[in-house]
């Protein structure tokens, strides 16, 4: 008889999926030659942001209602460590996702105890707390932010002051983040995560630590949300009080139900149309908001799963039709 | 009719120390006491079921050996080592298995991820190799939603992933509930092979005949307390008794 290796077995779910996360690499590899390149450097930022949210909200069913403080920590770390130390970009990067964890470490050993809404209030009210922290510190600037944050030199070899740079730069440490992130939930622990939110008692119960296993995932979402940041903060050279606002925490929440939670190409479209739509739509004003409220109201309203539910079952209905097996 | 205490001293010193004895267990879902006073031991590599009408307690006796059980009072010793305040996922690492009686199967994941997804507590676990062969469905269904299979084959993976662990007593509550007769005596043959490999079951059970073919003793739980007890040999004489206890 064969033995046969059960982990070696190919898992027919979305293939399309990773089709698509390769010709956008291939299409973030040539944008820049097409497209503003710092608009694509907060796409790819938010991109990071949003999958980093995923991880809680989507793949360990937490909903957190506080994550910009995270990304805003990081942003401020990096934009005063950066302007006020003699250290390199990557070194700040580092530190900024360094703290973004381990703020991520005491905010979700306080929250993860509880679930649900109440889940989402206590992380609301801590991102509060580090808002009016960046509102009240003098070197913080208040409205102001810290400006003009020097973007120095990659490795102390290669200036960044050059946007087409800085977009490659940011794209690299993307990467990093992203695969990371991928890794992360295609590993034995990322199928145990799955398994806490499909049936906590369950998995409690075959000997898994609910709680370890989701305050990892909430640290690894904040170091990446941290990541986000501090990349934003040294390609705008600006850390401001929006970084850590609530709206931003509400927005990456947007991004990941509007593209599809628990997937892994859901938080890349979600953000890439959010952070478009603010774009495009910003001639309009304030409107966005409104525009922003509109769309939110119909993707819930007519899409389950987000742009992927929709793409899976056109997808289903394409082979269904053509009689090809999935 | 024998004394259930008496009875419980007789069989624990024939075959040597328990490996798992309860002691007075209490336990409460909030206001409401479901058990009042458990008292019950079981031996290294013995079957025991848990006899007793709907609500009598059995499936809170095992949910209580497992911790799942917020509110609980008494003694629960593994070898001589109390488990009444460990976490759940502590008692589950100490060796012992829980099948619940709803499966508890993880939707999002695959027949093999579900399989491969409890942690190994110790040498000595089935190789998936020997629960394929015990459970043939399962190989087929490898890259199915976990939930996506029939309620026999959703019970074949609940015990064929627990098997895996080298767990050393394995909880089953009510494994053959709602299933065709086919598939419970697939089953049966499952629990007679943990048998003979030197595991310990104890099997909560309404189905009485399914019981008596595997079972080397019974106890009988009716509100919240042992009431009886008897060894497999004893039941033809018990017959009567044992319909009185469980309505049938």
């Amino acid at each position: 008889m064969t033995t046969i290796d059960i982990k070696q077995q190919p898992v027919a779910r979305l293939e399309w999926e990773k089709v698509a996360l390769v010709i956008l690499l291939a299409l973030a590899l040539i944008a820049p030659s097409f497209v503003y390149p710092l608009f694509l450097v907060r796409i790819l930022t938010f991109v990071l942001f949003a999958s980093a949210y995923n991880l809680i909200f989507g793949y360990a069913g937490l909903l957190g209602f506080g994550h910009a403080a995270f990304f805003g920590l990081a942003s401020y770390a990096v934009a005063q460590s950066a302007k006020t130390l003699p250290i390199t970009p990557e070194i700040a990067i580092l530190f900024g996702v360094f703290v973004s964890a381990a703020m991520g470490v005491v905010f979700g050993w306080l929250a993860i105890r509880r679930q649900g809404l109440y889940f989402a209030m206590i992380t609301l009210a801590l991102a509060q707390i580090v808002y009016f922290f960046f509102a009240q510190v003098e070197w913080a600037h208040g409205e102001d932010g810290i400006q003009s944050v020097p973007r120095g030199h990659f490795l102390g070899l290669i200036d960044l002051s050059d946007n087409m740079v800085m977009y490659y730069f940011v794209l690299g440490v993307f990467l990093i983040g992203f695969l990371f992130l991928l890794r992360v939930i295609a590993s034995p622990y990322g199928e145990v995560l799955k398994a806490v939110r499909d049936n906590e008692a369950r998995a409690i119960s075959l000997g898994y630590d609910a709680n370890a296993i989701k305050l990892i995932a909430f640290t690894i979402s904040a170091g990446l949300a941290g990541l986000a940041g501090g990349l934003n903060a040294l390609s705008f050279q600006l850390a401001s009080l929006s970084d850590v606002h609530y709206l931003l925490s509400a927005e990456v929440i947007l991004m990941v139900l509007i593209g599809g939670a628990a997937t892994t190409i859901g938080p890349v479209l979600g953000a890439v149309v959010v952070v478009a739509m603010q774009n495009y739509f910003a001639p309009f004003g304030a409107w966005v908001l409104v525009f922003q409220g509109v769309i939110f109201v119909v993707c819930v309203l007519t899409m389950r799963n987000g742009i992927v539910g929709v793409i899976d079952m056109l997808a289903k209905a394409w082979v269904d039709k053509s009689g090809k097996a999935y | 009719m024998h004394d259930v205490f008496a009875t419980q001293t007789t069989h624990a010193g024939a075959g040597g120390a328990a490996m798992l004895e309860i002691r007075n267990l209490e336990a409460w879902y909030g206001e409401s006491r479901a058990l009042r006073s458990i008292c019950l031991d079981v031996r290294d590599g013995e079957v025991v079921t848990l006899l007793g009408r709907n609500g009598a307690g059995k499936s809170t006796t095992l949910k209580s050996i497992m911790g799942m059980m917020r509110k609980r009072a008494g003694s629960i010793k593994l070898y001589g080592e109390e488990l009444i305040g460990c976490a759940s996922n502590a008692i589950a690492r100490k060796g012992i298995a829980f099948c619940p009686e709803n499966r508890g199967i993880f939707s999002s994941l695959t027949v093999a991820e579900n399989l491969t997804l409890p942690p190994i507590v110790r040498d000595g676990g089935m190789s998936e190799e020997e629960i394929f062969d015990l459970f043939p469905n399962l190989r087929e269904r490898l890259n199915t939603g976990g939930t996506k299979l029939s309620g026999g084959e959703q019970q074949m993976l609940a015990i064929g992933r627990i098997l895996r662990t080298g767990a050393r007593l394995i909880l089953l509550d009510e494994p053959t509930e709602g299933l065709a007769p086919a598939i419970v005596q697939q089953i049966g043959r499952v629990i007679r092979r943990l048998r003979e490999r030197g595991l310990t079951v104890i099997l909560v059970e309404q189905n009485f005949r399914f019981a008596e073919t595997l079972a080397d003793r019974h106890y009988v739980i009716e509100n919240g307390n042992v009431v009886d007890s008897m060894t497999n040999a004893e039941v033809p004489a018990n017959r009567d008794k044992l319909a009185a206890y469980l309505g049938v």
